[in-house]
């Protein structure tokens, strides 16, 4: 069924500007006049304007969306690039909201952008989001989602919903008075050891674009009462097999959010989602797998620096130097040490029975996988095992600045 | 029947979208599918043998929670099954 999200209100006038600029939405008999003033009319917020905000952001100021709010606290990176085209590579090194705000200005002056450079938190967001009649949910970690499902169903707002991993992308419409809300399908979120690791990390650049562009259409098809929404449904996309399903999805009468309504308030969602109180990254681009803190031991696993491994290098020293990344990441760049996936570390442990009793100096990208690693190696009897804090990246930061890093 | 994988857990099955496996019920066929991939185990289910709550499931286009039967549904071959994961990304920034 059609949702109309906006109140009756006056519809403000189109200029003859925006009159030529709309005409292809005009003269389409679902959208026509009214329909394009009822997008000049509304609000919404994107969360996030990563992979999945770059192009949802982009397509609802296209289409005339009068009001774009942008939430994110990061600046812009080289390597949000392959996929995130609201930034470019003259805006590296900016906020990313006023990276965003640039390029949405430079399509569609006619529209307001407002910026929120901040961490959505319990704290803030059911005040961020009272201004906005559908909020658009392009977050990556668990926290954020059950935070925007939960202000989303505590505000009455619908959320435009859309998730991807590697080639793999999810799509519907959450929380809106009918439908089922985010924890109807998920009513609590995995285990921190759960969660797909780095070591299974990356993403197809177009995929975000994709599934972006989805929300942007539920968005778009919300405002103007058109059409049936993913309320009640999930779109799951297969982007290798090119494979779209759709599965339905029911409202859970017991759900403690849209149900018995028993969650009354935001409540602490890192606490929620088993996840430590994030230090330098923010909830919206939580490390999965966070890098180990610079102390000498963790675990019972010493902790050595990357100026003390290349010392050891120097010296000569008798050690044996492993490491546990991925094959397709040895390719772009490795320290020449022995490789063993951290995945299949348990059942190859016998590759390094020979070095039992010799110092191990394990290393990743960036210091989290080998430190699982070393773990594993302890508790199978290695006497002597060593992390390298900061893993390659921090070897291309300090000795050898020539290195890539990926 | 056909028991769809989705990506985050073809780690476990040696990277197959799709496994077939016997079994006359839902779970039956479930623990077909952890008995031939055993690393899928702890993914599916807790410690003591329930489904994990963020795991679901779906019989063709229903997810079996608001089946009558849940995982006692009795299933043919013509029946697919399907897991859903919980997938958080917008990216996958890592460190």
């Amino acid at each position: 069924m059609a949702t109309a999200t906006l109140p009756e209100l006056e519809l403000p006038k189109l200029s003859n500007e925006e009159i030529s600029r709309y005409s292809r939405h005009l003269i389409l008999p679902e959208v026509g006049m009214e329909g394009q003033q009822k997008l000049k009319a509304a609000k919404v917020l994107c969360v996030g304007t990563g992979g999945l905000g770059a192009p949802l952001a982009l397509y609802l100021a296209a289409a005339g969306v009068g009001t774009l709010g942008l939430v994110d606290f990061d600046t812009v990176d080289a390597s949000n690039l392959q996929r995130q085209i609201i930034h470019s590579t003259a805006t590296v090194g900016k906020l990313k909201v006023d990276s965003a705000e640039i390029m949405l200005k430079g399509l569609n002056p006619f529209m307001n952008v407002v910026k929120h450079n901040t961490m959505l938190t319990s704290a803030n967001a059911l005040e961020i989001f009272k201004d906005y009649d559908i909020i658009a949910d392009g977050t990556d970690n668990f926290q954020t989602r059950y935070l925007v499902n939960d202000a989303c169903v505590l505000t009455g707002k619908p959320n435009a919903y859309g998730s991807i991993f590697r080639f793999e992308g999810q799509a519907s419409v959450f929380a809106t008075e009918a439908g089922p809300c985010y924890r109807c399908l998920y009513p609590e979120p995995p285990p921190p050891g759960l969660v797909p690791s780095c070591a299974e990390g990356g993403v197809l650049g177009i995929l975000p674009g994709l599934v972006g562009v989805i929300q942007a259409t539920e968005v778009i098809k919300l405002i103007l009462g058109i059409g049936d929404s993913l309320a009640g449904r999930l779109l799951l996309i297969d982007a290798l097999g090119m494979n779209f399903r759709t599965l339905k999805l029911r409202k859970n009468p017991d759900c403690p959010a849209c149900g018995t309504h028993e969650i009354k308030e935001l409540i602490d969602y890192d606490q929620f989602c088993g996840i430590e109180k994030p230090k330098s990254v923010g909830p919206l681009e939580v490390a999965h797998d966070k890098a180990v803190a610079e102390a000498p031991v963790v675990d019972g696993i010493p902790q050595i620096s990357v100026e003390t491994l290349k010392k050891k290098m120097d010296a000569k020293e008798d050690f044996f130097l492993l490491d546990v990344r991925e094959p397709h990441e040895y390719k772009i760049v490795n320290l020449g040490a022995p490789l063993i996936p951290v995945g299949e570390l348990g059942r190859r442990i016998d590759d390094l029975a020979g070095q039992k009793d010799r110092e191990i100096v394990i290393h990743c990208r960036s210091g989290a996988r080998s430190q699982k690693a070393a773990l594993i190696l302890k508790n199978a009897g290695f006497q002597h095992v060593e992390n390298l804090a900061g893993g390659i990246l921090a070897w291309a930061d300090k000795i050898d600045p020539t290195m890539p890093k990926y | 029947m056909k028991i769809h994988i989705p990506t985050p857990l073809r780690a476990y099955t040696g990277g197959q979208p799709t496994v077939s496996v016997p079994g006359a019920t839902v779970g039956e066929a479930l623990e077909q599918l952890v008995g031939a991939y055993p690393d899928l185990r702890q993914n599916l289910y807790t410690a003591d043998g329930k489904l994990r709550s963020f795991v679901n499931i779906y019989l063709n286009d229903d997810d079996i929670r608001y089946l009558p039967a849940k995982e006692a549904t009795e299933t043919g071959q013509e029946d697919e099954l399907t897991i859903i994961p919980s997938i958080a990304g917008g990216c996958c920034d890592c460190l």
